[in-house]
């Protein structure tokens, strides 16, 4: 018993180990991002707001979108991982998703080139030049993605680019559960 | 010598610990002196462990203007807080407050010292009940066998002298 005691440091250690190689995977694998933030936003209504609207400069309020389930993508010019997720959103554009986007901290010229040249996935564009809606969201940076019911509540939130991988894996299956619910009421 | 004492003092100044730099104006001294408190206590929540004043990512210099418009305001800290926890969550603080997710946070350190406490009370009962031990009166044996040993010391030490 007393030379089993000798092994107790051999064995923490072992344990250890074996912790931070399985964070480590998930992390490589793209299944833990240590540096996403929960948001306080899920379960919480999408905050109000009144922002011009890029195309033409129209003030759009929130009672102006809400009302079916969609997508609130936050994009920029200036974000390398958007240009990456931008055929993406054009494909499920096509598929029928609604998706609302907010420009974030972005030149108006710029944003209305980048729409004209790579196609435009969303139903609306909103222009936030200063960033004041993406602090409302609590934004860190873009592309995020937020998931928002037919209520106006916001059920998800995914920070990073959109692919069919994730796609598939984490907004498939709260789409689903949110039509089941509605088609339940 | 001059040169070394100039090159020491100039060690003491880091470029990492010059803070970012933007002139905020304030009616009162105390209101920057708010400011600078909640930029120290804030997180970046862009970053990993970056308070906003050492932050220079673009969502720190937009948090870093909206407090000092909510100072300018006449918000009170509370209601800052508040705003930034209902943006960013528990994260924001760099003093989380106690909840059922922030738990472990706080109690951890407690429970940790308890445990070595644990530990080391343990420990050193179990040294003390082995002096308790050694302290016995030895028995008549014993007693014969020491006299023998300091007899045989006492014989091996002359030989000793001489060498």
């Amino acid at each position: 018993m007393q030379r089993l005691k000798l092994f107790l440091p051999l064995l923490v250690f072992i344990i250890l180990a074996a912790v931070f190689f399985g964070v480590e995977r998930r992390v490589q694998s793209g299944d833990y991002a240590p540096t996403d933030l929960p948001s306080a936003l899920i379960d919480k209504p999408l905050p109000e707001f009144s922002e011009p609207s890029l195309s033409d400069g129209r003030i759009i309020d929130k009672a102006q979108i809400v009302g079916e389930m969609f997508l609130l993508n936050v994009w920029a010019t200036w974000c390398p991982t958007c240009h990456f997720e931008h055929p993406f959103l054009l494909q499920l554009a096509a598929a029928g998703m609604n998706i609302v986007s907010v420009d974030y901290k972005d030149d108006a010229d710029g944003a209305k080139r980048w729409l004209a040249q790579k196609g435009d996935p969303y139903s609306l564009t909103l222009f936030d030049e200063d960033g004041s809606f993406g602090l409302d969201l609590g934004v860190t940076g873009a592309p995020e993605t937020y998931l928002v019911d037919a209520d106006g509540i916001v059920r998800f939130r995914y920070q990073g680019a959109l692919d069919q991988r994730v796609w598939d894996k984490e907004f498939v299956p709260r789409i689903d559960a949110l039509s089941n619910q509605g088609a339940a009421q | 010598m001059k040169s070394v004492w100039l090159c020491l003092a100039l060690m003491l100044f880091s470029v990492g610990a010059a803070a970012v730099i933007e002139t905020y104006q304030f009616d009162t001294p105390l209101q920057q002196k708010r400011y600078h408190a909640f930029i120290e206590e804030l997180r970046c929540p862009k970053c990993q462990n970056q308070n906003l004043s050492g932050s220079d990512s673009a969502i720190s210099k937009d948090l870093r203007r909206q407090i000092h418009q909510m100072i300018m305001d006449d918000k009170s800290d509370i209601e800052i807080t508040q705003y930034m926890v209902a943006r960013y969550g528990d994260f924001i603080l760099y003093r989380p407050r106690f909840s059922g997710q922030t738990a472990v946070l706080w109690l951890a350190p407690i429970a940790l010292l308890m445990l070595g406490l644990l530990v080391w009370w343990r420990m050193a009962s179990g040294r003390k009940s082995k002096l308790v031990v050694n302290d016995a009166p030895l028995s008549s044996d014993e007693q014969a066998r020491l006299q023998e040993l300091l007899a045989d010391d006492g014989a091996a030490a002359k030989p000793g002298e001489k060498r």
